[in-house]
């Protein structure tokens, strides 16, 4: 056993020792943590994990609470009869905000949540028949397959299995290709790139944090068997989030420790501060706003960065020695047409970026896009991979017309890119990193991760992602964090990524901007092997040495628009090529142009 | 519904629609040059009309504490900041603020208060009072972190926010305040009987946008600040310090804050935790506004208070619930017209 299995085994067993050996008055605070708890490893995933945020996860809590308590007490059903009904409310619901405000900024859904969350607390109040502010009491026990769950020891034990279930749950969540995509998603063009469907993603997680408060508002409303709107309330969701940013949201662990600290410094609070001003109040909520601000500014991490430096770490992920390989796409016939651009434009305004720009590329061959800054390079590489739209022409990639397709459907026909500044996620391992380049070949979701039915899948893209490391040579590194990898080392790993994906074309956005002369060498030698093996290539690049000795072909353009193709030899002795790079006699009026060009990036 | 109903209500709705606009201008603000959700727009607006309240009342209102622990605090953080990096530029400016203001201000209240002074002069003081707060509170809070991912700047005004509303219950009670009237009554204009209140918040709220529509356009500082909203590098590159352009916002959003509440006082009774709900229907005027434009925030943030008006006379339990499913058909217009920005490189920690 690892020392980080003993930990929690340990730590498991405390908490099933508890209601043993402690009074009923530590189990009660307990059994309502453990509640707080539920709905923190939503939020951890919701926003540590993919950065969004919910100012309603209270209000999914009184969303299932009020479902349950409508169906047990009007229409008599049993309470597990009314928990997937009630879970289904709450998804409902979530899904509904979700749609709305999943395809803008981040801040939209905060304000959605906020707003919801009020109104229907307003809702609860005021709806006839839902007992106004005084709820709706006489809740049923639950009772489940002729066992009661009524007292406060039946409750804490429920409770805190359902927590363990759902550490587990979302703990193999994360760990998956799944995890892999939500851990993605602040990049979202970069996951987008590798065929994440990440507005789809986005809603999901969001319905997997409301599923879980929607679990605990179940098992609240049948604990204390009335429902009224006040734990329902946007305060009751604020609470959530400050618990888990105390416990640091970062971590799983945050959504643990902190309702527990959140609770202890309540309580001692409460009893402290009326005393101190003499008069009773909600005097704490003060308290835990200065509290946060200090925490935020000086432990981002929350509590759990400085526990976890004490706490057994995880075994690193490794891949498996052997996985059956994942199947590869047929190539495409050598010299075929793979890639072409007819006649593509794009204004930015009134600068025209790119005009009327021409080019193919073939199955096989390296074609490396050259030009001074601000000539329209890299414009051109947000139109082929689809990030940005045409203002006219068509690109055609593998027998597609694809400047009218998003990025991830450009992805999953084998275009693979990189970036110019290099997209990773730095606390994820280099395996994983890598694993993700991988994921429009496998097709395990939530349900396969949580359950760890998609084992045998996993096995097979880490072993993909293993032998694209060992192919581009950095193989030792895999266990490491990407963030802890030097440059040249980390766009090793991009070009990792994207041979994970089994392209038919490599795109290569400056691969060697910023790199030495001996990794430069390196990443040359790389390319070339990777031709020999059949992998088309178009790059991007600045510097003419490292393009010149190594390409088949090249395209310059300037000002937006193709001077000369051809190949190295034919366009360095071009003349428009070398006043494009040198400047030519009357340079003033090129200049004022390349100073507007310029402007944009 | 008849038409003296109906006119009544739109009254009603306009003048407390102006109150949000003012609050979806400082929000949009302080959000664009800073990128905070200014969620304690609304304290502001609290603490603006308790102050002046206490002051009608002969009182010392609890701002004066609320200022001088703010300022205190501010001026210890900021030592102790400008100890540990060595950098002694802004902190001359900054301790005066946070010491001068408690100081000054707070000691001519402790004098005057019980011999209640001229309307006029309440409202100056309540003014000096708080406006120096909101730029206390940037650089206290807000400043150490102005680089982090949105995310994390709206949990800290979140948590600011918490902090100010526990604060206003130590400082005000649980006390609800309302002020009299600067001039009661109503003006005939022949087809309704317009209340000189709505004339007074209209013809200042008017006056207030017109001087900081003047400001950001014919001004050096006012361009600063839009250069910072539009691209803060950018601004950064050619001199503008962000740190001043977010003070500013941040002074800029607590007058405006301090000064709604003055115009509102005497419209509605107001707690120390009115804030939130306050502004939270200024953040819908912004939303609609698609969180990018002076104007059409406005505007929203008038739409909201003619619906809150309009639906207070019909359903009022429902209203809060009917003013914020407006914002359901903007945000499915918003996601038509302007798809997601990609906010990709945010990382923080």
């Amino acid at each position: 056993m690892t020392p980080r299995r003993i930990f929690i085994s340990t730590l498991v067993a405390l908490f099933a020792l508890v209601p043993f050996v402690l009074p009923l008055r530590f189990v009660t605070p307990l059994t309502y943590i453990g509640l707080s708890v539920l709905v923190g490893i939503g939020l951890v995933v919701l926003t540590g994990v993919a950065r969004m945020t919910s100012f309603g996860q209270a209000a999914f809590c009184g969303l299932a609470a009020y479902t349950t308590a409508l169906l047990t007490t009007q229409y008599d059903w049993p309470a597990i009869a009314a928990l997937p009904v009630s879970l289904i409310v709450t998804a409902l619901v979530a899904l509904i905000l979700g749609l709305l405000t999943v395809r803008l900024a981040g801040h939209y859904l905060v304000l959605g949540t906020l707003v919801w969350a009020i109104g229907l607390f307003y809702l609860f109040g005021n709806i006839p028949g839902l007992g106004g502010f005084n709820g709706i009491s006489g809740l049923p026990p639950i009772s489940l397959l002729g066992v009661s769950i009524a007292t406060p020891l039946d409750f804490y034990i429920v409770i805190w299995s359902l927590v363990a279930v759902s550490f587990l749950a979302t703990t193999n969540l994360l760990d998956s290709r799944t995890g892999r995509a939500i851990r993605s998603l602040p990049t979202e063009i970069m996951a987008e790139s590798f065929g994440v469907a990440t507005g789809r993603l986005r809603i999901q997680v969001f319905l997997f944090a409301a599923l879980l408060a929607g679990l605990s508002g179940w098992l609240h409303a049948h604990y204390i068997r009335i429902v009224n709107p006040s734990p329902f309330s946007v305060n009751a969701s604020v609470d959530y989030l400050f618990m888990v940013v105390i416990g640091g949201v970062g971590q799983l662990g945050g959504a643990l420790i902190g309702p527990m600290v959140f609770e202890l410094v309540r309580t001692w609070l409460r009893e402290t501060l009326p005393i101190l001003f003499g008069r009773a109040g909600g005097y704490e909520v003060a308290v835990f706003g200065i509290l946060v601000v200090v925490m935020l500014q000086n432990a981002g991490g929350g509590l759990m960065s400085f526990i976890s430096r004490w706490l057994p770490t995880a075994q690193p992920l490794r891949a498996p020695d052997h996985a059956e390989a994942l199947p590869r796409r047929a190539p495409p016939p050598q010299g075929e047409k793979l890639l072409s651009a007819l006649d593509i434009s794009k204004n930015f305004g009134g600068l025209a970026a790119v005009q009327n720009v021409s080019f193919d590329l073939r199955a096989g061959e390296i074609l490396a896009l050259i030009g001074p800054n601000g000539a329209g390079k890299s414009t051109i590489f947000n139109l082929l991979t689809g990030l940005l739209p045409l203002a006219s022409g068509e690109i055609h990639f593998a027998d597609r017309r694809t400047d009218t397709l998003p990025p991830r459907t450009i992805a999953s026909l084998g275009m693979s890119r990189t970036f110019q500044h290099v997209v990773t996620q730095p606390k994820m391992s280099v395996l994983e990193n890598v694993a993700l380049g991988a994921h429009l070949r496998g097709n395990s979701g939530f349900l396969a991760a949580t359950t760890r039915l998609d084992r045998a899948e996993e096995q097979r893209l880490l072993f993909e992602a293993q032998s694209q490391l060992r192919r581009v040579g950095i193989d030792d590194c895999a266990t490491l964090p990407a963030g802890s990898l030097a440059l040249g080392q980390q766009r090793l790993l991009e070009i990792a990524r994207a041979l994970s994906a089994d392209p038919k074309l490599l795109l290569l956005d400056e691969p060697a901007a910023g790199l030495r002369f001996a990794e430069k060498q390196r990443l040359a030698g790389l390319l070339r092997q990777l031709r020999a093996e059949g992998l088309s290539i178009l790059l991007v690049e600045h510097d003419m040495d490292f393009v010149m000795s190594l390409v088949d072909r090249v395209v310059v353009v300037d000002f937006g628009v193709k001077i000369a193709e051809g190949t190295p030899t034919e366009v360095r002795k071009d003349p428009r090529v070398i006043e494009a790079y040198l400047g030519g006699i009357d340079d003033d009026a090129p200049l004022r142009a390349r100073s507007a060009a310029g402007a944009k990036s | 519904m008849n038409s003296t109903i109906g006119l009544l209500l739109l009254q009603d709705g306009l003048t407390t629609g102006f109150i949000y606009a003012l609050l979806a201008l400082s929000i949009l603000l302080v959000f664009l040059v800073t990128r905070v959700l200014w969620v304690p727009a609304g304290d502001f607006l609290v603490f603006g009309a308790l102050t002046l309240a206490l002051l009608q009342q002969g009182q010392v209102p609890g701002t004066v504490w609320l200022c001088g622990a703010l300022g205190l605090t501010t001026a210890i953080v900021e030592s102790w900041r400008a100890w540990r990096s060595g950098i002694w530029q802004d902190w001359p400016l900054v301790v005066g603020i946070s010491l001068g203001t408690p100081l000054l201000v707070g000691g001519a209240v402790l004098l005057w208060a019980s011999s209640k002074p001229a309307l006029p002069v309440q409202i100056l003081l309540t003014l000096a009072l708080i406006v120096p707060m909101g730029f206390m509170l940037y650089r206290v809070a807000f400043k150490p972190l102005a680089d982090k991912s949105i995310l994390t700047l709206m949990f800290v005004a979140i948590a600011v926010h918490y902090a100010l509303v526990g604060l206003g219950l130590v400082f005000f009670g649980s006390e609800g305040y309302r002020t009299q009237p600067f001039i009661p009554g109503r003006i005939d204009a022949g087809f309704t009987r317009i209340s000189w209140q709505l004339t007074l918040v209209v013809a200042t709220s008017a006056i207030v946008m017109t001087v900081l529509w003047l400001f950001m356009g014919r001004t050096l500082w006012g361009q600063a600040l839009r250069a910072a909203a539009v691209n803060r590098f950018g601004a950064r590159l050619v001199g503008i310090r962000t740190e001043t352009a977010g003070g500013l916002a941040f002074t800029l959003a607590a007058l405006i804050g301090a000064f709604s509440g003055i115009l509102i006082g005497p419209v509605t009774t107001l707690f120390y935790d009115s804030g939130f709900l306050i502004a939270l229907k200024g953040f819908v005027g912004t939303v609609i506004a698609g969180m990018a434009s002076f104007p059409l925030a406005v505007l929203g943030a008038i739409v909201v208070g003619i619906v809150e008006s309009f639906s207070s006379f019909y359903a009022s339990a429902f209203k809060e619930a009917i003013v914020f499913a407006l914002l359901i058909p903007f945000l499915l217009w918003r996601s038509a017209v302007e798809p997601r920005s990609h906010e990709t490189h945010e990382h923080d920690e």
